[in-house]
């Protein structure tokens, strides 16, 4: 690198190390920079043209600008670019763009200002062309951050704090465009759990998917001390979708084990486990709860209910 | 109208003796310095938190353990290399390339000691210089970032989204906390170089004076490079593990590298810029003459610097917990971010008052001091804010509706209960055997 700016300084001939340079960056950043033309993807136009200020400040280092070479990265990369990524990922890179025009004669401004572009470039290669080069004069002698502190706060003091003024006049600008009065109370951590049991909802976690012998799955719903299935144990996901399994079936498979144990110890009589019957969850139920005056109650539907408020 | 300019040489090491072997040396012990670092830190953190958590920490493969982190390594090297159905297949391989490849970047500008004679060349154990390092270093860092977003948004899932939005939050926020204290810096010391930056260092490091920047960015660094307690991108609590959650294998080793990495980077820069880079610390620095600051020896307090801080970060992962969100935000843009900018207007101020009044800095310390001083003893003159009075409670328990807010709630100190239904039928059934006896009903102060 410093060669190369020592060959500039002295001649303001190209070297062999900067055209290198040069025509491996030039058709990166071509083809970058078509490719933010030609992308699908939104997220893909904004990675080229992240390609093609890196390349650029690679370009501006090799001409002896490196404060500019690295603020390009630091300010344009590292910030500007990151806000737009940032926007892109948030906002969904599948809108499609429309072709109305929002502002009246958007198309006629766009091409008259291309062709002013054109021809402003066309002007600025003509002369780096055809002109003599003369190469970095002594200001260039400077050490690069000192030479550009000397112009900024010295020669162009005044556009420099003028420029600075606008700045924060559009920062306070997007400030007061985006604020908007709080026209309700402040919903806080504490508010929010009032509300919730104001309305009734369950506060402790919903019940666990059901674990029985064989089945630990998550669209087996799990038995309440009733002996109903508690439809709330199963993830609202699968409920939605009608993945959920058939509690009944568990239940009376449980319950023919447990009938062809006492058969074999023979408590309980044959009659009590009938083969694939519907299962006396109830009289479990019943013989569970304490006090047996409750009878089952509607478990589940309670349930359910009280989820369906949160 | 030359203030700072004068007699500041852009860079203070001398690279003209450098050949292209010199150079391909230096470039290649710094990504093996780099790499055998990472190994070794990954190694230290476990055995430090693990003898702050009161275990052993890994101590079967090799000596006190220091090989299991390579074993790690071959790992992470044979597990599946899965790519994702939903990924954006390029932008999820270069994702973490561009981390990498930016954080190897940095070292290539901290210097590690002064001129040595290396194969008879005389040349500055520091790759490169240039007048504007530290900005380079900072650019390097915010293109690293690139790879932490990409990852996250190329897997085409939810997790890894929100962990990629949350590091560019955090980042673009303490970079700029980071900046501001890293300004104070550029004045005193009037240059960005980081080989300037050590010079100008060798009567006091700069922590020092400009302790509200060391601090400022100490936090912002642990902030910088998501480490606990601001781990947010990757937490695992709420986002499994943010970013990374769909990357395995090589993919993910070099994520886990490129953090690593970062923490030696932001560790070497604070080194540099704040605790006197190679320089000896003080009561060696003066043995016969300055011997230590010369030749191979300043490699060394470079490296104790620099490890002393990796072990800070260790320290405060191993003590601290993790901070919500909205508490992390608030400590970068209302606390760090302002602190930083009204530290910077002060350095700013002074050093313009040194220079244009030619006062000498004692007189400017002892005004400044005098300044505080005047200020504290008006503040002492102040009264105090008052209180708000405490709302007035009626002396004596209080008996209270505990169901008036549509749910039962506890009694507040002074307050009780109402007697309950069960006790007020016992009462009753009291006073039904015994009706001689007055019912006296008992009631429980909560409190007091």
């Amino acid at each position: 690198m410093s060669a190369l700016a020592t060959t500039l300084l002295e001649t303001g001939e190209t070297s062999t190390a900067e055209a290198v340079l040069f025509w491996t960056l030039g058709p990166i950043m071509v083809l970058a920079a078509l490719s933010l033309l030609f992308a699908k993807k939104a997220v893909h136009a904004a990675l080229s043209v992240v390609v093609v200020m890196i390349s650029l400040a690679f370009l501006y280092v090799a001409q002896d600008a490196v404060f500019l070479g690295v603020v390009q990265v630091v300010v344009y990369t590292g910030a500007v670019m990151m806000l737009f990524l940032f926007v892109l990922m948030l906002v969904g890179v599948d809108s499609s763009d429309s072709l109305v025009e929002t502002i009246r004669g958007q198309r006629w401004i766009g091409l008259l200002a291309g062709v002013g572009l054109g021809v402003v470039l066309v002007g600025v290669v003509g002369r780096a062309t055809y002109d003599k080069p003369f190469g970095l004069s002594g200001e260039a002698t400077d050490n690069n951050p000192t030479g550009v502190a000397h112009i900024i706060f010295g020669q162009y003091v005044f556009a420099f704090e003028v420029v600075g003024a606008l700045l924060v006049t559009a920062a306070l600008g997007a400030l007061v465009l985006t604020h908007r009065q709080r026209l309700t109370p402040r919903a806080g951590q504490r508010e929010r759990a009032d509300a919730r049991v104001a309305a009734g909802a369950t506060l402790t976690p919903l019940p666990a998917p059901g674990v029985y012998a064989r089945h630990n799955a998550m669209d087996v719903p799990a038995l309440g001390p009733d002996g109903q299935p508690l439809e709330s144990s199963v993830p609202r996901v699968l409920r939605i979708r009608g993945q959920e399994a058939d509690a009944e079936e568990f239940a009376a498979r449980t319950e023919r084990v447990l009938a062809g144990v006492s058969q074999v110890r023979g408590n309980l009589p044959p009659q009590a486990a009938p083969e694939g019957a519907a299962v006396n969850a109830p009289d479990l139920g019943a013989a569970l709860s304490d006090t047996g005056q409750n009878g089952p109650s509607t478990g589940p539907a309670g349930v359910v209910g009280q989820e369906d408020g949160a | 109208m030359r203030i700072l300019g004068e007699a500041v040489a852009p860079v203070t090491a001398d690279f003209s003796n450098d050949t292209w072997w010199i150079w391909l040396i230096k470039a290649v012990a710094i990504v093996v310095f780099l790499l055998t670092s990472v190994l070794i830190a990954i190694w230290f953190e476990r055995k430090v938190v693990a003898r702050m958590q009161v275990r052993p920490g890994p101590n079967v493969h090799g000596p006190f353990g220091l090989l299991q982190s390579l074993a790690d390594a071959m790992k992470l090297l044979v597990k599946e290399d899965m790519t994702v159905k939903a990924a954006d297949k390029l932008v999820y391989i270069v994702a973490p390339m561009i981390a990498v490849f930016c954080s190897l970047l940095t070292f290539a500008v901290i210097p590690f000691g002064p001129n040595v004679s290396m194969f008879g060349v005389n040349t500055p154990i520091q790759l490169t210089d240039f007048p504007v390092a530290v900005l380079y270093i900072l650019a390097c860092a915010s293109v690293g970032v690139y790879g932490i977003v990409l990852g996250g948004w190329s897997s085409g899932s939810t997790y890894p989204l929100l962990g990629a939005v949350r590091s560019t939050a955090q980042v673009i926020s303490y970079e700029l906390a980071m900046g501001l204290s890293l300004v104070s810096v550029f004045i005193l010391a009037g240059s960005m170089s980081t080989s300037q930056i050590v010079t100008s260092q060798t009567a006091v490091w700069w922590f020092l004076p400009l302790l509200p920047a060391f601090v400022i960015y100490i936090i912002s660094m642990v902030g910088e490079t998501n480490r606990l307690p601001f781990d947010l991108p990757e937490a695992e609590g709420e986002l499994v593990s943010g970013y990374m959650t769909e990357y395995s294998s090589m993919k993910f080793a070099w994520f886990f590298l490129a953090e690593y990495i970062n923490m030696l980077n932001v560790s070497a820069v604070a080194t540099t810029l704040f605790l006197g880079g190679w320089r000896a610390p003080w009561p060696l620095s003066a043995i016969n003459d300055g011997m230590f600051n010369q030749g191979w020896w300043p490699v060394l307090w470079f490296l104790a610097k620099l490890w002393l801080l990796m072990f800070v970060f260790v320290w405060i992962r191993g003590s601290v917990l993790r901070f919500r969100y909205d508490q992390f935000m608030k400590i970068g843009w209302k606390l760090l971010i302002p602190s930083a900018l009204a530290w910077v207007v002060c350095v700013g101020v002074v050093q313009g008052v040194r220079q244009f009044s030619g006062l000498d800095l004692r007189t400017i310390l002892f005004v400044l001091a005098g300044i505080v001083l005047v200020g504290l003893l008006i503040s002492f003159l102040i009264p105090e804010k008052k209180e708000p009075p405490a709302p007035k409670r009626p002396p004596g328990p209080q008996v209270y509706d505990p169901y008036a807010g549509g749910y039962p709630v506890p009694p507040l100190p002074g307050q009780v209960l109402p007697p309950s239904p069960r006790k007020q039928r016992a009462a009753a059934a009291a006073a039904a055997d015994a009706e001689n006896t007055t019912p006296q009903v008992t009631q429980e102060v909560h409190g007091g």
